[in-house]
């Protein structure tokens, strides 16, 4: 998809006021949250394994030249393909290729989000080939014509109401008068759907949550089983992975499965969890009869080495965002491209540019609790920070802000100036506010005031109060 | 670009990201110890439990999925076992099922309403059984290998799928699960697919109220033999 991140402001203020997107952001804390605070629980070592899993990821980057080639030396053993695109432009390109030389007519796809970065989609369709998106959840943005709104919940964003309009609108063919009205009548009509799609596909085409050097090969991890039969059924399995996926071993991969699942659904383990390598042997009766790899870069070797160094250990749980309270009020659309969120805060710039995506490293209010739910321990609010700075020394930030920052700095900056201005406005502003404890409206801050009320201080400036308490005998 | 020059500015990029040259002996000593003799990281204890305990938490792990998990003192067992399911569920009478030695064991003329199929999954399945090399009780999952007696679409078209498991082969940790495996297929080398399947299809796409029976079985019952 095209970016439209300059539009944040407008798109989360949208959002503020969107009543359905309202009542599903509000099941997250319910959903995600709590059951990841239960699979944590109930493993004791959780924190120990996200070390450990830090610390292969941190490895692996530090070696990764040398794992990218065994990775690739071993597919080619098993009979499998590695194409390496260094751009989006390039690995659409080579998909492409792959599927004319098939003459494929449908491709059917797992959920990956490098398919939506390269948005792989628009491209097969305007060459001719038919995507077909099998996850439930893609499968619903795909039809409403939509970006994923979240990285591991695409859809997360409807109620089923809107699902159950949209299936009346393009299941055509089935009876007018057909209940929809559970979520069991709804996922039971996409399978029905689907099904036909899967057997029928030329192609299938699936992310990869690792790439494993050792064996040369690629894992993917899903509920609904939707990824598998998109490999296990057409003649060509294409899987397109950036180079960070890579892992050493399969030991290595079961520390980073061990905190996935855990930091996404809160589930112990994904139902599903598939490892392919190479296309079907001799003697088998099902797979597909080629396998091809494409390695992406797209920017990720910018990344290496350089303050966003650490942001390539992400495993795509999702955890910065349903812990995160801008996320949880805006959604992830307003965040206007693939990757919402603290994550896509951070990884956005680096995909495609500070000027195109300079407002969500800005759309932060560095609690912190992203960095301190990531498994992958990802310093995710310092780099928003250093993204802040860029924006600044590029001179992206606006003139009222930048003449906001200087007078706040040039008072923070002398104390005494400080704590006289502060030890005026504290006692005006309780005056001010003394009837109803609170502001609805106040000068320069209808930001904050326009949807909630700012409680009114108490008098006293902190520091007047902890000079008060240390004199206390 | 593509082909062999993409592939060189890949690896140039990372290697000048990194700062370091892809004939550094010393990095490629480490790379290749790591990769020829796999050292397993931190294993969570209860992955540590052995006998009972272990077939106990592999059985709690898959029921708290939704699986249905049953014991079978030997494979002449299993046919009362599938035929009692069916009629439970309110399943046809038939059956598709891999043919490798444990399930080509199976005494299946003490089911003579049974109707069986062989091969490949097709779409219209209703039940399936298919036979798990290995699993790993620390979250109750089967590890199931592709191959010739082992289609792998038995594993994710049927309405219902059995998999059936010698008790000797349910491990503690994945690590465990995954030396088996090694065993069978030698160093650094893996069938086509290997799927680690740890309860029926499900979906939460949906408002997240989770549904059973997305794309993938809607129903998993787990056979423990001996």
């Amino acid at each position: 998809m095209k970016p439209e991140s300059r539009a944040f402001k407008t798109s989360a203020t949208q959002a503020l006021t969107n009543e359905p997107l309202r009542k599903a952001l509000g099941g997250i804390k319910h959903g995600f949250v709590a059951n990841r605070a239960k699979a944590r629980a109930n493993l004791p070592e959780f924190e120990q394994l996200r070390d450990e899993a830090k610390a292969v990821k941190d490895h692996t980057l530090a070696h990764l030249d040398l794992y990218l080639e065994e990775f690739e030396a071993k597919v080619s053993q098993a009979g499998g393909h590695v194409h390496w695109a260094p751009n989006a432009e390039d690995a659409r390109t080579v998909i492409e290729k792959i599927c004319r030389e098939a003459n494929a007519k449908t491709v059917t796809k797992g959920k990956t989000m490098i398919g939506e970065e390269i948005a792989i989609n628009e491209h097969l369709a305007s060459a001719g080939i038919t995507p077909v998106e099998t996850d439930l959840g893609e499968y619903l943005i795909q039809i409403r014509n939509e970006p994923p709104s979240h990285i591991i919940a695409p859809a997360i964003h409807l109620t089923k109401a809107q699902v159950e309009a949209d299936f009346r609108r393009i299941h055509k063919d089935l009876p007018k008068d057909r209940v929809l009205e559970e979520p069991g009548q709804l996922v039971a009509e996409a399978r029905q759907v689907l099904r036909d799609r899967f057997l029928s596909a030329d192609v299938g085409i699936t992310g990869a949550n690792l790439l494993i050097a050792e064996t040369g090969t690629s894992v993917i991890v899903t509920n609904e089983g939707n990824g598998d039969l998109t490999q296990c059924l057409p003649r060509i399995h294409i899987v397109i992975a950036s180079i960070e996926k890579t892992v050493p071993t399969l030991e290595d991969a079961n520390t980073i499965l061990r905190v996935l699942a855990r930091s996404a659904t809160g589930q112990e383990f994904s139902t599903y969890t598939t490892y392919s390598t190479g296309p079907k042997r001799a003697g088998d009766p099902d797979g597909p009869e080629e396998y091809h790899v494409v390695l992406l870069d797209n920017g990720r070797t910018e990344m290496l080495g350089s303050e966003f160094h650490d942001m390539l250990r992400c495993i795509r749980c999702g955890a910065c965002m349903n812990h995160c309270p801008v996320y949880g009020a805006v959604g992830g659309h307003a965040y206007g491209w693939v990757y919402p969120g603290p994550m896509g805060a951070v990884l956005a710039p680096s995909l495609i540019g500070i000027d195109e995506a300079g407002h969500l490293p800005n759309a932060s209010t560095f609690c912190g609790r992203c960095e301190a739910v990531c498994p992958m321990r990802i310093p995710l609010p310092k780099m928003m920070r250093h993204w802040r700075e860029r924006e600044y020394e590029k001179g992206n930030t606006p003139p009222r802000y930048k003449l906001g920052l200087k007078l706040w700095a040039f008072v923070a900056k002398r104390p005494r100036l400080y704590q006289a201005l502060t030890g005026l406005a504290m006692p005006l502003l309780a005056r001010l506010g003394k009837r109803s404890g609170r502001f609805r409206t106040l000068p320069l801050a209808a930001g904050w005031t326009h949807h909630r009320d700012l409680p009114a201080p108490q008098g006293k400036t902190f520091q007047q109060l902890w000079r008060e308490r240390e004199a206390r005998p | 670009m593509s082909g062999p020059r993409a592939r060189q500015s890949i690896l140039d990029a990372v290697r000048g990201a990194l700062n370091v040259k892809g004939d550094d002996t010393a990095r490629k000593h480490t790379v290749q110890k790591r990769l020829k003799s796999p050292r397993a990281n931190l294993v969570p204890e209860r992955a540590k439990a052995t006998g009972n305990a272990r077939l106990k938490l592999f059985t709690e792990m898959l029921e708290g999925q939704s699986a249905r998990v049953s014991r079978a003192k030997s494979v002449g067992d299993i046919p009362e076992i599938v035929t009692a399911y069916l009629r439970e569920n309110n399943l046809p009478a038939e059956l598709r099922t891999g043919s490798d030695e444990l399930l080509g064991h199976i005494p299946w003329d003490k089911a003579p309403t049974l109707t069986r199929h062989f091969g490949r999954g097709q779409g219209g399945d209703a039940v399936t059984m298919s036979r798990a090399r290995a699993a790993a009780a620390e979250t109750g999952t089967l590890f199931l290998t592709s191959g010739e007696e082992n289609p792998t679409t038995l594993n994710f078209l049927p309405d219902t799928h059995i998999a059936v498991i010698r008790a000797k082969d349910i491990l503690g940790s994945y690590e465990d699960a995954w030396n088996a495996l090694r065993k069978i297929y030698g160093a650094r080398t893996l069938p086509r697919t290997v799927n680690l399947v740890s309860g029926p299809s499900r979906t939460a796409d949906i408002e997240q109220i989770i549904i059973m029976g997305a794309h993938g079985p809607r129903r998993l019952h787990v056979i423990i033999v001996g």
